[in-house]
């Protein structure tokens, strides 16, 4: 059973959960991801691991409630379970050999970013974490974030926290100022990723992004999450999810993240629909 | 005396304009009267060539003789002996290259319908109460299967009916395989996979869904657990794409994607949470049975037109011929001796058309088919909005990669010993699209029967010595 051990609304749209997952626990690494369904019925969905803990044999998952999956597992409570939860899949993030390292996490991408900004402070890599959010109701994880980072830059596009004005603006500002990088790691909506990849291709740095394509069993039987990377394609499910930003077809993988948009919409309406019923 | 009729008792089958707007079983099966008058068509001839032409031998004249009698438990038991899933293989067996090729009634005439019958006895046997199966002694040994596809079954079952503590580990949330997530409802209902694998339980098997194996846990570590002997029945993997620009536009489907959202996910279902795209025009590049699902799911989703596009002609359609007439009857169009060119997008990226050239056959290449050449100045473009491409799979590289001393061919195929399902890696056997690349149900089953026996010698060998 993976039970829910731990709820949190980490903000209006954004929740954590602790999951109970002995066995995913003890081999995930970050940048690593699961699948679960939520429930007979439902679909599956590929969500990045955002913490473990071997001890307790529990797996963190952050999520924004962006459709109705997302919706629907934001509905159950600590204690209930989660129907199937399947990992740790895809490659870990690769960490050897960097000193120093730029950590880029935009909004709910911080929560994938987290563990990867840790894992390199374990290491004993220097850490500059840069992230940024909308505004400031939907900060996430700083505390963390400060634990683990020699710098923190937070940013909103509306200044209500932080600096105001994006994280390519930062990560600009730190290259200008002399800052090495060995690489930056770039973790959130993929327009985000993209722009990183472009302001470090002039740098010439190395740059991990994490896609999160659509996805069906996760383990390179469907081609669902097929990418172009260096023009040839790639599944981000066995060969990612991370994969080198300067590579990375994005405007083609935004096309392709865009595919079900319309029917997302309807679903979720729906459920928002069936939630308010069952409230009535 | 034998029933001297050249034909078949025709199958009883929903009529096709009906049939290609519901994903209800196709064909209805024999009755009671049909299938005795069948099974007299049989000569119960002493060669018996039928029996060298099944994957996994079944006594076939005897359990035809006992249908005759009126016998059905009887001609069931005999199937039993040596098949593990009968409602199936009756279902999905490419019979006409099998068994019913070598059938003598088919040098004049047809051969006697040996899938239809075999079908028939395992429907009546599913139909009657359920017997409780007792669980056997067990013998104190464990193995662990890798994947519950055709071959995971059969090798699970052949071991669990010898008193093996057998324990399959499935990557998906549903075991079954490809016969969940491949093969569509109207051709084998899910409910007939769920009996076989509830019928596996109660032989004692456990299965672990949800367990990757080569991510969750890898060969190695089921070794270090206590498992003395591993088969590896993981099946085919990554989708073949055809090379061509275009194929990553929305719209462009794998077949193993469009098939699993169909039919593991049940997108077509009310309720389902996995969507699927409203189809128009569906182009299906691709001449196997896999081709073929995908085509008759494209129209029962409510597709207008629904085109199969192959290289070569009909001739050498690699589909079994039933899949092709059944396609035909309900409406799919053939453009045969077409090759694709490009998908065509639109400015949203999404799938807008499918620029195709002609082809005509020249001499015959490496595989004895003859090569199809292009037609120069023939392209044409096909008004579609979904491409499925359905021109096979190359093995998946998660076991391969996790598994220390496990030798594989070039092209990633597990290398074994045809004769034990043998690996490299000791105490390891492998079989099915895992080993041969994409081939057939019964061949993985027979594969995993091989291995089942293979693993018995090896495990009844280390015993003794």
């Amino acid at each position: 059973m993976y039970t829910i051990q731990k709820k949190v609304e980490l903000n209006p749209t954004v929740t954590l959960m602790e999951v109970q997952a002995p066995l995913i626990s003890k081999k995930a690494e970050p940048g690593q991801f699961i699948i679960l369904r939520v429930d007979e019925d439902g679909e599956r969905i590929p969500l990045t691991i955002a913490d473990y803990d071997r001890e307790k044999g529990t797996i963190t998952i952050i999520f924004q409630i962006v459709g109705a999956t997302t919706a629907k597992l934001n509905q159950l409570k600590e204690g209930e379970a989660i129907h199937d939860f399947v990992g740790p899949l895809g490659v870990p993030t690769h960490t050897e050999g960097i000193n120093q390292v730029a950590i880029v996490g935009g909004g709910v991408g911080c929560a994938i970013a987290y563990p990867v900004a840790k894992k390199f402070h374990e290491l004993g890599a220097v850490v500059h974490s840069i992230v940024g959010f909308r505004t400031k109701d939907l900060v996430i994880l700083e505390e963390e974030f400060r634990k683990v980072s020699d710098k923190y830059l937070l940013m909103t596009d509306d200044g209500s926290y932080g600096e105001k004005g994006l994280v390519t603006n930062a990560l600009k500002g730190l290259l200008d100022a002399g800052e090495k990088y060995d690489e930056v790691v770039a973790i959130g909506p993929m327009i985000m990723m993209k722009f990183v990849s472009q302001l470090t291709k002039a740098y010439n740095i190395k740059t991990m992004v994490s896609m999160n394509p659509v996805m069906i069993d996760g383990t390179g039987m469907c081609g669902g999450c097929r990418l172009t990377v260096g023009g040839q394609t790639k599944f981000a499910c066995v060969d990612g999810p991370e994969f080198d930003g300067h590579q990375v077809d994005f405007d083609e993988a935004m096309a392709r993240a865009s595919f079900y948009r319309d029917f997302e919409r309807h679903a979720y309406d729906e459920t928002c629909n069936l939630f308010k019923k069952e409230v009535n | 005396m034998p029933n001297m009729s050249m034909k078949k008792n025709e199958m009883p089958a929903q009529a096709p304009e009906i049939r290609n707007k519901n994903f209800q079983e196709v064909t209805l099966g024999y009755s009671t009267e049909q299938a005795i008058d069948e099974a007299q068509r049989c000569l119960n001839c002493k060669t018996k060539p039928c029996v060298s032409g099944c994957p996994v031998q079944i006594h076939i004249p005897a359990f035809i003789q006992e249908i005759v009698n009126g016998n059905f438990e009887a001609a069931y038991q005999i199937i039993a002996q040596t098949s593990s899933l009968p409602a199936v293989c009756g279902r999905v067996c490419p019979q006409e290259s099998q068994c019913e090729k070598y059938c003598v009634r088919g040098i004049k005439g047809e051969s006697v319908g040996i899938g239809r019958l075999e079908r028939f006895v395992a429907d009546w046997h599913n139909a009657q109460p359920d017997v409780k199966i007792e669980k056997p002694a067990s013998n104190g040994h464990k193995v662990a299967i890798v994947g519950s596809g055709p071959a995971g079954l059969t090798c699970a079952g052949d071991l669990a009916k010898k008193g093996y503590d057998v324990t399959i580990f499935e990557a998906l949330h549903l075991a079954g395989g490809v016969l969940v997530y491949g093969i569509p409802e109207f051709r084998l209902p899910k409910s007939i996979v769920q009996k076989e694998v509830n019928a596996l339980m109660q032989l004692g098997v456990t299965i672990h869904t949800n367990a990757v194996v080569g991510k969750s846990i890898s060969v190695d570590e089921l070794m270090e657990s206590g498992y003395e002997a591993i088969f590896i029945g993981s099946g085919a993997g990554l989708p073949r794409f055809m090379g061509i620009p275009g194929e990553n536009l929305n719209g462009v489907y794998s077949a193993n994607e469009f098939l699993t959202r169909i039919n593991l996910m049940r997108s077509y279902q009310m309720g389902s949470n996995t969507p699927i795209m409203s189809i128009r025009k569906v182009a299906v590049v691709g001449g196997g049975n896999v081709a073929m699902d995908a085509a008759r799911c494209a129209k029962r989703l409510g597709a207008e037109e629904v085109s199969i596009v192959y290289r070569r002609s009909e001739t050498e359609l690699p589909a079994r011929k039933e899949e092709v007439e059944h396609a035909k009857e309900e409406g799919i169009l053939f453009k045969l001796l077409s090759a694709p060119l490009e998908v065509l997008g639109d400015e949203k990226r999404f799938v807008k058309g499918l620029k195709c050239i002609a082809m005509e056959l020249g001499e015959p290449d490496a595989s004895g088919r003859r090569k199809p050449v292009e037609k120069p100045g023939s392209e044409f473009i096909l008004d579609v909005d979904c491409v499925i491409a359905a021109i096979g799979t190359s093995p998946n590289p998660l076991i391969k990669s996790t598994t220390s001393g496990l030798d594989t061919q070039k092209w990633g195929g597990i290398i074994v010993n045809e004769e034990t399902g043998q690996t490299s890696k000791k105490g390891v056997f492998a079989g099915g699209d895992a080993v041969t690349g994409a081939a057939t149900v019964i061949l993985a089953m027979g594969a995993g029967k091989i291995a089942a026996k293979g693993i018995d010698e090896y495990l009844m060998g280390k015993t003794q010595a």
